[in-house]
Formats: structure tokens, C-alpha cells, sequence
């Protein structure tokens, strides 16, 4: 498979008024075309400030390191002028509240149409056909109408597809899509999420799926990361992650998972809360929640391994955890 | 040790400048007569349009009366106005104020209409035409700025006792078998008065202008008495050859007005940073 | 078509407003020290006399009568004669009105521009030198009376410098503009500070919000997002706020045509109120009244512009 873009040692700080908050610390990955990775983890554990870090989408007073390689050139050190073109019209991304990410006070129509101007150099008149084309796309029906219309007038899912269809003016190549079902009710959800699924074919497009839903993962990745504390603890593809985990946190954000006819409920059965990106323990972040834990995690930081064909992990007790297995049977 | 530095640091700086203007302005007020170097209405034929010096600080007027005396003097006036066009606004329009958002309904769009009708009216064109009715003068003044300024504190109140009511307290204090008057103003308004008080700042400092206004066209504050508008009118004539008359005055109105407006500033900051 | 019908309803909206402009006037000059009747003859006239005026006024008629056809006459546009200028009332409006309505408009432009880009300064480096200074000269020309404000401005570029005539009107258009400008800034300053202020604490609401940074992700120009984007959705709260200061603007306007000696609407109204020229003052209230209730009207729509969600 081919690699369309390559993160290598990604780190976002913001400033605080007690010295930097690392909110993304040394996060590395690749995904290839027409892949889609699931970003997951616990709110607050960096993943969302990851996937915004990658188009610099970013308040001013925070700071950006590492690599993030895009069809050969480097995200991070692009010009502003560069970098509007690539944000927009060669990666695109949706937000999780389509209620607050579309513009109140502005047509449906109008928010696709500056889309395609910035990227595009169709006429008025294609612009409009394009619009059409896109809103049918989506999903979203009596499109010539629809588009006149302001995001008040829309319902919660048509608000989701209509922000998808912004997203999707310009044919990008990758789609950041931040938790995207989550403001959405669960019949809706499932909705969208074929929807992506069936773009992702139809536009040849790779996606990064941010979300904190397990049961998402499952049913629309090939790959997952798992973050914690701003960290990937653990990549490899969703088949393997799930029939071996391989980090005791990603064991117990399995074992938090309903079974299929039980109902869904947030991932919150490990043991204590997430720390706070001021108070980020010693060692392996992860120790003061860990069951496996030993001398060694709260001393030292592990190093990510490789320990199956694309399947790494950052835990020192990896092999204590394979042992007991999966939650999930 | 960390939690007591950082308590003290949370008086907003805004509040602390403003604080210290409004004393100084009070004991300016109270006993301006400690601190006047001269007689504010003394003439001094000898020294008539004196520029500022050191025997008179902020320089005489066009009768030989030391600016500055008059300047301190009129602390006494001014701030007596921005207390007094306030307070009674103040109170009527929060008794008012908090029927209203107690009953709802049609007293709710009665006072709607009311409040259309008084925003309607340019303010200081309705004050100017009561005065005129009554006659110039600072009672009056009084009298005419109530008769329209307790709508604003009552729109305040009137909402802020709408949000209030629906908590559950007052529920618990009608099942207890209390009066209505006393769910209202001894349970409901102590919660709702806090943004009124807020206002009540900025008022003062609105009065001090709108006072100084009507000394200066005539109908606060009457001649000889020192107050700040009727000092710049004094001098209006004087500006080309002798500014001193009227600039130092309007630079007490802008301090005065500055410690009102940044103490309300202040004020906001601490109760929101307390809710 | 929600605008269209948001607008009718408001339209209807402004009779009731109307009829209460006229009682509140009509209760109003009834209030007023001395009778028209001893304004015309003098305080030494004969009973027959005052008889023969107070009939050929309709004062000797009951209120309901005289405010019945006190509405009539202001429905056919007659507002009275002047006791004092003797001319038509609705004359001496729609020469004085115009004056300061010019004076007003200018003054809101004036605020608008130099409220708008120092509020997005101001917004987009909150907390640094510049949003500190910039919040501190509005505080202080918030905290001048508009008369104080007008009398420097009035000497230093009036008489000092003599870039600007120091009263008056003016002939022809553009004499007017610059008979106007010094009372117009003068005017402005004060609603500026507030406007700033209120701009500033909406954009930096808006300026974080989510459908700014899908904005950014779309790759528009940052022209675009500020002016698409920020300034439209933070100018709704602004706007109302602009209606609600037209009012304070008219009586400021007052002080400001006495400072300056500008011939407009609140110079007269100070000198009919001085010379109890009742049918002025009566006829000058309503005119401001509905002057300013038109404003509201205009600046609701232009907030309905605005926000979609407003005409619902």
C-alpha cells in the first residue's frame, strides 16, 4: 500500500501560566491511501489536538515540532500560502458538533461554495452544478432548495451530511474526520458512518476516524492508535489490535466495550480518570491506573517495539498482558 | 502559602485603581473644605484669568475664584448628584423590577410597552422637558431622572427574578407556606440584585455626566455654586485665552467617572469569577 | 418568505408604539409651565380675549375631544404653528430635522469607523499593549461629558488651528460636512467607546468558535474568515446595540447644537423649551420619537440581515 502521509515525532505544546502543556508528545504514524485509522483514547488524551496539529489547525500561543510528511513535503513548514491550499483542497476535515461548525448566519450553500472557490477554478455556474452534485452525494435531498437554506433549518444528521459535503467540495485525499457521530443519535450514526464508509470507496480518499467509541473502530477502520496522555501506546490493524492487545490500557479500553446486544456505554470502567496534561506522572503514564504495573513504569518512559508485523506497542509489561489475553472473545 | 497568593491576586486590578479614585472622590465630597486652599466663591479682583501657578495650582477664573478650590468644592455637588439621580432609580426599579418578574404574565408585557415607549424617547431629551416643566435645579433634576431611570433597574431585576424563580428554593419557600412578598425580598432578590449593583455603577458614572450636562445648559446645578458642568460653562468663552477654567473640571468629570465605571468594571469580574 | 413576513409584523408593531409616542406627548405638553393661551396674549389680557383664544385652540373642549383631534391633525400633517416664529410647525421640522439627522448619520459613521477596526484589534491581541491601551482611551472618552469633549475639540481645531469653521451650518452640501464634522466627532466618540466595546467581547466569543475553525480548515482567505465569518456573526449583538444608542445619540445631539450653534432639530427643541413654544416642542417630540422608532426598525432588519435565525 502506498503512504500518503507520514507523522514522525509530532509534538503540540501549549503555553500555560505554569510553563508548556505537551497535549501531543512524540506521536509517530503513516497511513496509506485509501486507509482508514481510527485515533482512539479517553477524552483529554491528545487525539483530537493530534489530528488538528496535522492541517496546524491550532490557537497561536501553541507550538508544533516534528514531521508531518504530506505528498512529499513537510505540513509543519509550509508557507501560510501553501498550506491554505493544502487545508481545505487536499485535506479536509469534519467536527463532531455540526450544530456550532457550520456557520449560523450563512446559506448551506454559500459555506460549499467558498470551499470550492478557494480550491477550484470552476465558474459561478459549475460551482452551482458542483454544489448539487455534492448535496445528492451526501445524501441530502431537494438540493437545489436545500441550499438556500441556513443549518437551523436542517436537521442533526443533515446537518452532519451537509458539513461532510463542505468538507468534500474540493475532492480531497484525506479526510480528518473528530469524532464525527458522537452529537448524533444511534440510528443516525450508523447512517453517517456507511456514508463515509461508501465516500471513502467512491472518492478514493484515506481517512483518520478520531473517536472514543470502540464500536466505531471496529465497524468502519483497517488500523487503530491508541493514545494516552498525548502518546500512542499502541498501533496495528483493528483485527489484530482487537484479538491481541498488546498495552494493558488498550486490554482495558477493550474490556470496557458492550457486547453486541447490550447497550453502548462511555469507556470509563478502567479505574480512575485520565491525568491532566499539568500533572502527567513519571514514567509510563499510564502506572497509576495499571494493573501489570512494576517498578520499571514508574521509573521510565517505555520504548515503542515492534512486536508483530505491524502491530507496536509502548509497555514494558506487553508480554504479561499478551499473556492473560484478549477481553474481547 | 500558594492558595493565599493567588486569593489576592484575584482582586481585579480595575477594582482596586477605581476604589481608591472613589474614596479620594468621597473625602473630597465630605470635607472639601480640608483640602481647598481658597474660598471656591471668594472674588479676587487683583487676580482676574491667572494662568496656573504656584499660589493657584489649576490658575483663578474670570471673577479671580481659585479653580482649584472650585474643582474641590464641587466634589460635594457631583458626587451628592451621582448618588442621589441614582439611588431612587435604584430602588423603585428594583421593587418594581422584582413584582414584575415575580408575577409575570401581563404585568411582564405591561412593562414591555413602558419600557418601548421610554427607550423611544431620547433620554435627555425627556429629562431636559421635565426639568422644564418643574424649573431648573438640582431637586428637580432628581425628580425628572427618577421619573425615566428606574426602568432600567427594573428591566434588570425583572430578569434576573424570572431566572431566579424557577430554582427550586423558591418552590420550597411557597410550600413552607410563605408570604409572596416575603419569597420576593427575602429569598429571590438578595440572589437576583447582583448585576443591578453592577449597573448601578456605570449609572453613577452616566449621572455625574448627565448632572454636569444640565449645569452646563443651565438647568442643574445654578450659578454662583461650584459644580463641574456649570464651571465649564463659566469658562466656555474663556478657552482660547484662558482653558484653565474649564479643563481641570471636565478632568475631575473623566476621573470621577473613570473610578465609577472601572469599580463596576471590577465588580462584574469578581462576582462572575465567584458564580 | 420568513423576511418578508418579519417585516410586516414588525411594521404593525410600530402602531402601538406610535399611539403611545402621541399620549405620552399629548400628556406631556398638557404638563408644561403656563398656558399656550398666556403665551400668545401675554400675562395682562382680557378675559373676553383668552375666551376667544382658548376656543379658537380648542382648549375649552374635554381632553378626550382635544386628543381626538389632536391625532386627526397629526395623521393629516398638521402639527401647529409656531407661537414664537410663527410659521408652520411641520415647516420649521423639515428644515431643522434634516440638519440633524445629517449630524447623527455622520456621528455613526464616524463611530462605526473608528469603532470596528480597533475592536478587532483590540480583540485579536487581547491582553497585549495594544488591547490594553486601546480599551483604556475608549474608557476615558466614555467617562467625558459630550459637551466637554466638544468644546476642546472646538478650540484646538476650531479656533487654534482653524481647520474647521467654529458654528454654523454652512451653504451648499459639502460646507455642510464641514460645518458638521467637529459636532459629529464629537458626537461619535462617546458611541464608539460603547460600540468598541461591545465589538470586542463579541468577536472574541466568535473568534474561537467552532464554525471559525471549520472555516480555517476549508482553506479560505483569512480576509474571508474575518469578514465572512467573525464580523458577521459578532456585528448581531452589536447592531441591537446600535438601535438602543440612537436614542442617546438624539440628546447628545442636543448639547452638541448648543456647543457648536448648529441650526438643527435639538437646538430648537432647547430654545422651544426655554420660550414654551408648545407646538414645537409637542411636534419635535413626536418627530424624534418616530425618528428613533424607524431607526429600530432599520436596525432590526438589518440584525434579521443578518441572522437568519431572527425572522423566524
Amino acid at each position: 500500500m502506498k503512504t500518503v502521509l507520514d507523522v514522525r515525532n509530532l509534538t503540540t505544546r501549549f503555553a500555560g501560566p505554569s510553563g508548556a502543556l505537551v497535549a501531543v508528545n512524540d506521536v509517530s504514524f503513516s497511513l496509506g491511501e485509501r486507509e482508514i485509522l481510527g485515533l482512539v483514547g479517553e477524552s483529554g488524551s491528545g487525539k483530537s489536538v493530534t489530528l488538528r496539529s496535522l492541517i496546524r489547525l491550532l490557537p497561536s500561543m501553541a507550538g508544533q515540532s516534528g514531521e508531518v510528511i504530506w505528498q512529499g513535503r513537510d505540513i509543519l513548514n509550509m508557507s501560510p500560502k501553501d498550506l491554505k491550499a493544502v487545508r481545505g483542497g487536499q485535506i479536509s476535515m469534519i467536527f463532531q458538533e455540526p450544530t456550532t461548525a457550520l456557520n449560523p448566519v450563512l446559506p448551506i450553500g454559500l459555506q460549499i461554495d467558498e470551499n470550492l472557490r478557494a480550491h477550484t477554478k470552476l465558474t459561478h455556474r459549475e460551482r452551482l452544478i458542483r454544489a448539487r452534485e455534492l448535496m445528492d452525494l451526501v445524501g441530502i435531498p431537494e438540493a437545489a432548495r436545500r441550499l438556500s437554506e441556513y443549518p437551523h433549518q436542517f436537521s442533526g444528521g443533515m446537518k452532519q451530511r451537509a458539513m461532510i459535503a463542505i468538507a468534500l467540495a474540493s475532492n480531497p485525499r484525506l479526510l480528518l474526520a473528530d469524532e464525527p457521530t458522537t452529537a448524533l443519535d444511534v440510528t443516525i450514526q450508523d447512517q453517517i458512518l456507511k456514508l463515509i464508509l461508501d465516500l471513502r470507496d467512491e472518492l478514493a480518499m484515506s481517512v483518520i476516524f478520531v473517536t472514543h467509541d470502540l464500536g466505531v473502530v471496529a465497524a468502519t477502520c483497517d488500523r487503530m492508535a491508541v493514545m494516552y496522555a498525548g502518546r500512542i501506546v499502541e498501533t496495528g490493524t483493528v483485527a489484530d489490535v482487537f484479538a491481541q492487545p498488546m498495552h494493558a490500557y488498550t486490554r482495558g479500553l477493550l474490556g470496557s466495550v458492550p457486547r453486541v446486544g447490550t447497550e453502548r456505554s462511555p469507556l470509563m470502567s478502567i479505574e480512575g480518570t485520565p491525568p491532566s496534561l499539568s500533572a502527567i506522572p513519571q514514567g509510563c503514564a499510564f502506572h497509576p491506573r495499571c494493573d501489570f504495573a512494576t517498578e520499571i513504569c514508574r521509573a521510565t518512559q517505555p520504548d515503542t517495539k515492534m512486536l508483530a508485523a505491524e502491530h507496536q506497542v509502548a509497555c514494558h509489561n506487553s508480554l504479561a498482558v499478551v499473556k492473560t489475553g484478549s477481553p474481547v472473545r | 502559602m500558594s492558595v493565599a497568593v493567588s486569593r489576592r491576586a484575584a482582586i481585579p486590578r480595575p477594582l482596586i485603581f477605581g476604589g481608591v479614585i472613589l474614596a479620594a472622590s468621597l473625602i473630597l465630597a465630605i470635607f472639601p473644605a480640608l483640602f481647598a486652599p481658597y474660598d471656591p466663591n471668594a472674588f479676587d479682583y487683583a487676580a482676574l484669568l491667572q494662568a496656573p501657578s504656584g499660589t493657584h495650582l489649576m490658575g483663578t477664573d474670570n471673577f479671580g475664584r481659585d479653580v482649584l478650590s472650585r474643582v474641590i468644592h464641587a466634589y460635594t455637588i457631583d458626587m451628592q448628584i451621582a448618588i442621589f439621580a441614582t439611588v431612587f432609580p435604584f430602588l423603585i426599579g428594583t421593587v418594581i423590577g422584582a413584582l414584575v418578574g415575580y408575577i409575570g404574565g401581563f404585568a411582564e408585557t405591561l412593562f414591555g410597552r413602558v419600557v418601548d415607549a421610554v427607550i423611544t424617547f431620547p433620554f435627555l431629551v425627556l429629562v431636559i422637558a421635565i426639568v422644564s416643566i418643574l424649573g431648573p435645579g438640582l431637586m428637580n433634576m432628581y425628580i425628572a431622572v427618577g421619573v425615566v431611570g428606574w426602568v432600567f433597574y427594573a428591566r434588570i431585576i425583572a430578569a434576573e427574578v424570572k431566572v431566579q424563580k424557577r430554582l427550586d428554593y423558591a418552590d420550597a419557600g411557597r410550600a413552607m407556606g410563605y408570604t409572596h412578598l416575603r419569597i420576593i425580598f427575602r429569598h429571590l432578590l438578595p440572589n437576583a440584585i447582583t448585576p443591578a449593583v453592577v449597573y448601578w455603577m456605570t449609572d453613577m458614572a452616566l449621572a455625574i455626566l448627565l448632572g454636569s450636562s444640565l449645569g452646563y445648559l443651565g438647568l442643574g446645578a445654578q450659578p454662583p455654586a461650584a459644580e463641574w458642568g456649570v464651571q465649564i460653562a463659566d469658562g466656555k468663552n474663556f478657552m482660547a485665552t484662558a482653558w484653565w477654567i474649564s479643563v481641570f473640571p471636565g478632568l475631575a468629570i473623566v476621573l470621577t467617572g473613570l473610578g465609577f465605571s472601572l469599580t463596576g468594571d471590577g465588580l462584574a469580574e469578581v462576582l462572575r469569577t465567584k458564580k | 418568505m420568513p423576511l418578508a413576513s418579519f417585516i410586516l409584523r414588525r411594521l404593525l408593531q410600530l402602531i402601538p408604539t406610535l399611539i403611545f409616542i402621541l399620549i405620552v406627548v399629548f400628556v406631556l405638553v398638557r404638563l408644561l409651565p403656563g398656558d399656550p393661551t398666556s403665551a400668545i396674549l401675554g400675562d395682562r389680557a382680557l378675559d373676553a380675549d383668552v375666551e376667544r383664544i382658548n376656543r379658537q385652540l380648542g382648549l375649552d373642549r374635554s381632553l378626550v375631544v382635544q386628543f381626538g383631534v389632536f391625532v386627526q391633525s397629526v395623521f393629516t400633517g398638521d402639527l401647529g404653528r409656531s407661537i414664537s416664529l410663527k410659521v408652520p410647525v411641520t415647516e420649521l421640522i423639515a428644515q431643522r430635522l434634516p440638519i440633524t439627522m445629517l449630524l447623527t448619520g455622520m456621528a455613526a459613521l464616524i463611530a462605526l469607523v473608528l469603532a470596528v477596526p480597533l475592536a478587532f484589534w483590540a480583540a485579536l491581541y487581547r491582553g497585549r499593549a495594544a488591547d490594553t491601551a486601546i480599551r483604556g482611551a475608549f474608557q476615558v472618552g466614555l467617562s467625558m461629558p459630550v459637551f466637554y469633549i466638544g468644546l476642546i475639540l472646538l478650540t484646538v481645531f476650531g479656533a487654534k488651528l482653524g481647520w474647521f469653521p467654529v458654528g454654523g451650518y454652512g451653504d451648499g452640501f459639502i460646507d455642510h460636512l464641514h460645518h458638521l464634522f467637529l459636532p459629529a466627532l464629537t458626537l461619535a466618540l462617546s458611541l464608539s467607546a460603547i460600540i468598541m466595546r461591545n465589538l470586542r467581547s463579541a468577536i472574541i466569543g466568535v473568534v474561537d468558535a467552532e464554525y471559525v475553525q471549520f472555516a480555517r480548515a476549508k482553506g479560505i482567505s483569512a480576509r474571508l474568515i474575518l469578514l465572512r465569518h467573525v464580523l458577521r456573526n459578532a456585528l448581531i449583538s452589536t447592531v441591537a446595540l446600535f438601535g438602543l444608542s440612537i436614542g442617546t445619540l438624539l440628546g447628545g445631539a442636543v448639547i452638541t447644537e448648543t456647543v457648536f450653534a448648529v441650526p438643527g432639530a435639538g437646538r430648537l427643541m432647547v430654545d422651544s423649551i426655554y420660550g414654551r413654544d408648545y407646538p414645537v416642542v409637542q411636534g419635535l417630540t413626536i418627530a424624534l420619537a418616530v425618528l428613533v422608532s424607524v431607526t429600530f426598525l432599520l436596525t432590526d432588519l438589518f440584525q434579521a440581515w443578518l441572522d437568519p435565525r431572527v425572522a423566524r
